[in-house]
């Protein structure tokens, strides 16, 4: 059988939108392999509004933006294949790619691709991760799969409910909960401030009386059959539990937010080289990995926190597939500078620039390691400072972006390498 | 009327009630959870001890040795996991080798085959990643890792298939012997039923002292031991091959670090003993302990590659040996009590004995129809290509994938509900085809299984459990669905 052009795996906002992107750059045979019933992700069950505020200049629930790529994709004629689990991802050597899927209609599918976008998202940090002590009583979720629950399926997961960790998700899901008539008792933070956006904690817990407890952790869960209770504690700056600080909550549910974990175990299988710190695969200039004819967009690359960078994104890493097939040969002597997060930024991506590779401007996202003020951002060629910043504030909860021009690099070397750190207090300290 | 009744579906309730299905008694399980392997069976190392812990002379020493010699054929009579591995019993000084050369001296009385010493370089040759501190270690190949869930399931399954009923969810309240002694014995369960016997077999786990205090003189004292432990990624799996014990304290064989038969890495137990029976919860204490004592002999395990933590809680007896047989002033009823460990090890050897026991008393004879084999579950995870093709063109249900972690299908999930003694909630789907068991602990397949268990049991969404009453998932509907309210 004739390999595709382009498989791309995952139908959510990542791989929707990068499909369409390549196919509008000229590419022809694209596939779409999606694990669930429908393609759109994980907006699917993101009912609240919020979305596409970028991207189209109105506010939109999930499946209304998740809608919009859906019907770009059926009028671009773009296969996507449902309810299809790609089991497994090899790379040869040969430019052509190995797609092992399986679903119930075509049974085992042995397909291959000159090219694949990797698109497959995240998935939620679990109880066992966190080393939560206590019994493992019914009445533990994952904010998501909470959400999932009641957004999709009409279904409670509790009456009176304390959530850990103050994600995206959780705080969505205090507010949504608290809508279908449950008590939401507390959000329980283990770090000194949240993780999620400002907006969502003044419009998902301010507007509802609900309590952020910030430096508090669950240090035992109570309930042999159902959770019966949750002990929070304060910690210290160093995460310990203080003795002395327990309150015990009576609940019956306890949800998780604390944290998402790009899915690459198939990345892994094909031999892409992931970060350490994004738990995603390290990308070039063209969101392209390690494997030449493998690219990567969305939160299987990243956590993002709005869906329209995802979208951005993914367009990109489509364009730059539909790229690597038109060009047959690639010149080799094109080197690759590392960019590397200092001082404050915790990581960025991507991690490389090929400067001969890149468009006249190259968006650069970022996350910063903990809460700055009054800061700046210094971004530098070896020595040279060639781009600053300035920010009031600045945290981790919230993605961060510049632009690196292609004139600035003019002059870089084989052996420099992009510096990107950030000073805080800079009006202080003047 | 029944010719037993054995009280526990825990590996040695389960392997007995195996072993009796070869006779031709009416034979009945009674178990107070909803599922079998619910106790410290499901909540233990997952190990086939070589044999060279017990001391010589011991029922754990005996059976022990003997159970594990059962394990290869019985893991494949009965389509379970077993691996023989080999285990390893670590020092960290000079001072201590006499201690190891005495383990293994215990072993040869023991009838432990294969023992030997190894001292250094031939440790890192060995076993790669040890810590470099460990002097010597005793080498012991006949020691091996096993599913205990599926190992209980297998027996469970093949005993029902044999004519032994089970019933769950069903606690015994009370034994008393029948007005005539002759008859036998009467049980009280939760349901208020009167159930008669001519035998009882009491394999309660944690609590065999209770019903063995309830009908006898001499007394039992079962004390739960609390042992947690820490589950780790697959990704971690290869870390190590063996099953790595260190040197054996007062309380046990210390905190041991082992592969497990899915790949996993698995480090504890700690060892505390408490009085409620029903502790198995984890301690931050307790977790802390068997991460640091595990890096002990494996100083890079990575923490940070946990997916879950449990305890379990081990039968301690105060005489610190296993009591099988009739209790002496109480005719007809058996004890198979303080199983702690090696009683993984040792439950299929217990089995034959007690089955034997018990057959005689009764005079029973031996059925002409006994089917001893089992087919497990397809595991579409390990199939090759090949089989997965045939298997989906056998029920296409084989090609849905519900758990992506662990790639378990649709089929798998309802196979294992539709089976004799079928899975009936979440964990006993998960302790059957291992849905949820993965990296995400059930993040993305909970709803879809639940879906799953409502529909092939038909019952009410809001009826579908973790495990069994009182651990309902869902408590309601939202608002919309809801008739009774306006929004």
């Amino acid at each position: 059988m004739k390999p595709y052009d382009l498989i791309v795996i995952g139908g959510g906002p990542a791989g929707l939108a990068a499909a369409i992107s390549a196919r509008e750059a000229g590419v022809k045979e694209i596939l779409i392999l999606e694990r669930d019933n429908e393609p759109g992700g994980i907006l699917n069950q993101c009912i609240h509004n919020g979305f596409g505020l970028h991207t189209f200049g109105e506010e939109l629930t999930g499946p209304e933006y998740a809608i919009r790529f859906i019907e770009q994709a059926k009028a671009l004629q773009i296969p996507c294949k449902l309810n299809t689990m790609v089991l497994d991802l090899q790379d040869d050597g040969s430019g052509v790619k190995q797609v092992t899927a399986m679903n119930r209609q075509d049974g085992l599918l042995e397909l291959t691709a000159r090219c694949i976008i990797l698109a497959m998202g995240c998935r939620e940090r679990p109880r066992g991760a966190l080393n939560i002590p206590g019994f493992r009583p019914a009445g533990v979720y994952t904010a998501g799969t909470a959400q999932r629950l009641v957004n999709m399926e009409g279904r409670m997961p509790g009456k009176e409910i304390v959530i850990l960790g103050s994600g995206d998700i959780g705080l969505i899901m205090a507010r949504r909960l608290t809508l279908e008539g449950a008590k939401v008792k507390a959000v329980a933070e283990l770090m000194p401030y949240s993780g999620g956006l400002a907006r969502n904690i003044v419009q998902c817990l301010e507007d509802y009386q609900i309590p952020l407890l910030l430096s508090h952790t669950v240090t035992d869960l109570h309930g042999k059959d159902r959770v019966t209770g949750v002990t929070l504690s304060q910690v210290d700056a160093n995460s310990r539990p203080i003795p002395g600080t327990e309150q015990e909550i009576s609940c019956d549910t306890l949800l998780l937010s604390c944290g998402l974990l790009p899915e690459n175990e198939l990345s892994d299988k094909l031999g892409v080289s992931l970060s350490p710190v994004t738990g995603g695969p390290e990308v070039n200039e063209s969101l392209e990995t390690n494997v030449p004819g493998v690219f990567a967009c969305g939160n299987v690359l990243h956590v993002h926190d709005l869906v329209d960078y995802v979208s951005e994104e993914a367009a990109r890493a489509g364009l730059h597939a539909a790229q690597y097939l038109k060009e047959k040969k690639r010149d080799s002597r094109d080197f690759s500078l590392p960019i590397c997060p200092k001082d404050g930024i915790r990581y960025t991506v991507p991690q490389t620039v090929r400067p001969d590779c890149m468009d006249d401007t190259l968006l650069v996202r970022f996350r910063v390691g903990a809460v700055y003020s009054d800061c700046r951002i210094f971004v530098s060629l070896g020595d040279t400072c060639i781009q600053t910043l300035y920010k009031k504030k600045i945290a981790p909860g919230e993605m961060q972006q510049l632009t690196l021009k292609k004139a600035d690099l003019a002059a870089a070397s084989p052996s420099d390498s992009i510096i990107i750190r950030l000073e805080e207090n800079v009006h202080g300290n003047a | 009327m029944y010719d037993v009744i054995i009280i526990g579906a825990g590996v040695t309730g389960c392997a007995i009630a195996r072993e009796l299905s070869r006779y031709q008694l009416r034979v009945l399980v009674l178990e107070k959870e909803e599922d079998v392997c619910c106790g410290t069976s499901k909540a233990n190392s997952a190990i086939i001890h070589a044999g060279h812990d017990a001391t010589p002379g011991t029922q754990k020493a005996k059976f022990n040795v003997l159970g594990n010699a059962m394990m290869d054929e019985l893991s494949q009579e009965l389509d379970f996991p077993f691996v023989r591995n080999g285990s390893l019993v670590v020092c960290f000084e000079e001072a201590q080798i006499p201690k190891l050369e005495e383990l293994m001296e215990r072993g040869r009385q023991n009838g432990v085959e294969g023992l030997r010493i190894v001292r250094g370089e031939q440790i890192q040759k060995l076993e790669p990643n040890l810590s470099d501190s460990v002097t010597a270690l005793l080498f012991c190949p006949t020691g091996g890792i096993v599913c205990p869930f599926l190992m209980t399931i297998a027996l469970a399954e093949n005993a029902a298939v044999n004519g032994t009923q089970f019933r769950f969810d069903t606690k015994v309240t009370q034994i008393r012997p029948t007005d005539n002694p002759q008859e036998g014995w009467q049980i009280f369960t939760d349901a208020g039923e009167v159930l008669t016997t001519r035998c009882v077999v009491n394999a309660a786990g944690v609590y065999a002292d209770v019903f063995n205090n309830m009908v006898s003189a001499r007394k039992l004292s079962i004390t739960p031991r609390r042992g947690e432990y820490q589950l780790l990624d697959k990704k971690a799996g290869a870390l190590i091959s063996h099953t790595i014990f260190q040197l054996p304290g007062p309380k046990g064989k210390g905190i041991l670090v082992t592969p497990t038969v899915h790949g996993n890495l698995m480090v504890g137990p700690t060892a505390q003993d408490l009085t409620d029976k029903e502790a198995v919860n984890t301690t931050a204490a307790g977790l802390a302990e068997v991460m640091e004592k595990g890096r002990q002999s494996v100083p890079s395990l990575p923490g940070r590659m946990t997916i879950t933590s449990f305890a379990g809680l081990r039968a301690s007896e105060a005489e610190k040996d296993f009591v099988l047989g009739e209790a002496p002033d109480a005719p007809g009823f058996f004890n198979c009590a303080g199983i702690d460990s090696p009683g993984l090890s040792a439950a299929p050897a217990i089995g034959v004995y007690l089955a034997k026991q018990v057959a005689q008393t009764l005079r029973a004879e031996k059925k002409t129809d006994f089917c001893g084999t089992r087919k497990g579950i397809p595991n579409v995870a390990q199939a090759t290509l090949q089989e997965r093709k045939a298997l989906i063109q056998q029920d296409p249900a084989y090609g849905n994938v519900i758990c992506r972690c662990e790639t378990v299908t649709e089929g798998e999930i309802i196979n294992a509900i539709r089976r004799p003694c079928g899975a009936r909630s979440l964990d006993g789907v998960k302790r059957r085809v291992r849905a949820g068991m993965g990296r995400c602990q059930s993040g993305f397949c909970a709803p879809k299984v639940m879906e799953i268990l409502q529909r092939e049991r038909d019952i009410d969404p809001l009826a579908v459990t973790k495990h069994g009453p009182g651990s309902e998932l869902l408590t309601g509907t939202t608002r919309e669905d809801r008739e009774d309210e306006t929004v």
